[in-house]
């Protein structure tokens, strides 16, 4: 099992890889934007991508889009974690593909079961 | 003579003949009715005797069933002792378990404040760069404790004033200096007490730059060396939860050592330049 996490912060890339760590047999790659997520993305395969919305080069939304317009990816699962806790954010990135999204600050057991459910992990 | 008199014993012989076989007949029809009555009292008594053993064998089978009744009702009882007794501990194991499963809960909750902490610590002292090091306490700040608006302050020796030295959603140049043991901040950086505002809850009111939600003084054993200052929270996080004390905690200690060391490196990364550049200067 592959998971991608997009995430400009590092201390939130480990804090995320931390919590899913603790499931089993489970990779995690990292990149720090949407252009290197989408680079880490042609090269392996995935089961789950977690990204935050606001980041540098490319944001978010726009690897959700374009992930969700490519039929290789149009079926990973897509969890958004940011720091946008306004309904429209949340409605326009779940209108764009996203399956999940959870607002900072973090729980890293919320990160876990929401993961868990998206990997259909009971 | 003789014949006469055989004459008369024959008579009287016919004759007694004749009484006696009415005697007989008598006698046998009072034999037969005997007999029969016999009989019947036989039958009576051999239909009596079919009841009587019809009866001991019902009697014999209520005594069976009787007896059988008060092995159930013992067995019931048993059972029903048997049955508490598994209910008790049903209710025991069932009890054990609420506490597994709440203790489940608490070390799960704790093992998800030892990983964010480990992580804030880890990430804290993985650079020597004050500049990386402000922007690790940033994301710790915004990420884990969901602040909007807040910033770093540092103490100068010089002047004991607390200057801003990184803000997020506030303008850095707008924010002034606080003398040390003037206002909530200033007195904040002075005892090295962390300073919560009375009205904490209301987390999203606006606050002006001297009267903050949240001061936490970074100190290094005693020493006071600034001030991280909290204005506001992030919409969605509508109060503190007990990991975020946990982490002002943290932050006190760690982010106050992660700045100092940092500071000092710079500092001799530049001396040791100026040194080199001396050296340069004497060689040449």
């Amino acid at each position: 099992m592959k998971i991608l996490v997009v995430e400009d912060s590092p201390t939130m890339r480990q804090l995320i890889s931390f919590a899913l760590k603790r499931l089993k047999d489970v990779t995690i790659v990292e990149a720090g934007d949407g252009v290197e997520g989408l680079k880490k993305l042609n090269a392996d395969t995935f089961d789950l991508i977690i990204t935050d919305i606001n980041m540098p080069v490319m944001d978010g939304l726009k690897l959700i889009g374009l992930v969700r317009r490519d039929v290789k990816y149009r079926n990973i699962p897509i969890m958004i974690i940011t720091t946008e806790g306004g309904a429209e954010d949340r409605e326009r990135a779940l209108a764009l593909g996203a399956n999940a999204y959870i607002t900072k600050p973090i729980q890293a057991g919320n990160v876990l079961e929401i993961a868990k459910s998206l990997l259909g992990i009971p | 003579m003789v014949e006469e008199k055989e004459d008369k014993i024959k008579a009287l012989q016919k004759l007694a003949t004749g009484e006696k076989a009415e005697e007989i007949l008598e006698m046998v029809n009072r034999g037969m009715e005997f007999t029969k009555e016999l009989l019947s009292e036989n039958e009576r008594l051999r239909f009596r005797v079919v009841q009587l053993q019809e009866e001991l064998q019902e009697l014999s089978q209520y005594s069976e069933r009787k007896q059988l009744q008060q092995k159930l009702k013992e067995e019931l009882k048993r059972l029903e002792m048997e049955k508490q007794r598994l209910m008790s501990e049903y209710q025991k194991v069932e009890a054990q378990n609420r506490e597994y499963a709440m203790r489940y809960v608490e070390v799960e909750e704790e093992n998800n404040n030892l990983a964010n902490l480990y992580v804030c610590s880890y990430q804290l002292h993985s650079t020597l760069d004050f500049q990386e090091v402000t922007q690790i306490i940033m994301e710790i700040i915004i990420n884990l404790i969901g602040a909007e608006e807040f910033g770093i302050f540092l103490l100068d020796e010089k002047t004991h004033k607390l200057q801003a030295v990184a803000m997020e959603g506030r303008d850095i140049n707008s924010m002034p200096s606080f003398p040390l043991g003037e206002g909530v901040i200033g007195h904040s950086a002075q005892t090295g007490q962390n300073y919560y505002a009375p009205d904490i809850a209301d987390t999203q009111k606006p606050r002006s730059p001297d009267s903050p939600l949240v001061c936490i003084p970074l100190k290094i054993k005693e020493q006071v060396i600034g001030v991280i200052v909290l204005y506001k929270l992030l919409p969605q996080k509508t109060q503190f939860a007990n990991v975020d004390y946990e982490l002002f905690t943290l932050l006190a200690g760690h982010a106050a050592t992660a700045i100092f060391s940092s500071r000092l490196y710079t500092e001799a990364q530049r001396k040791l330049t100026t040194i080199k550049g001396f050296m340069e200067l004497l060689t040449h």
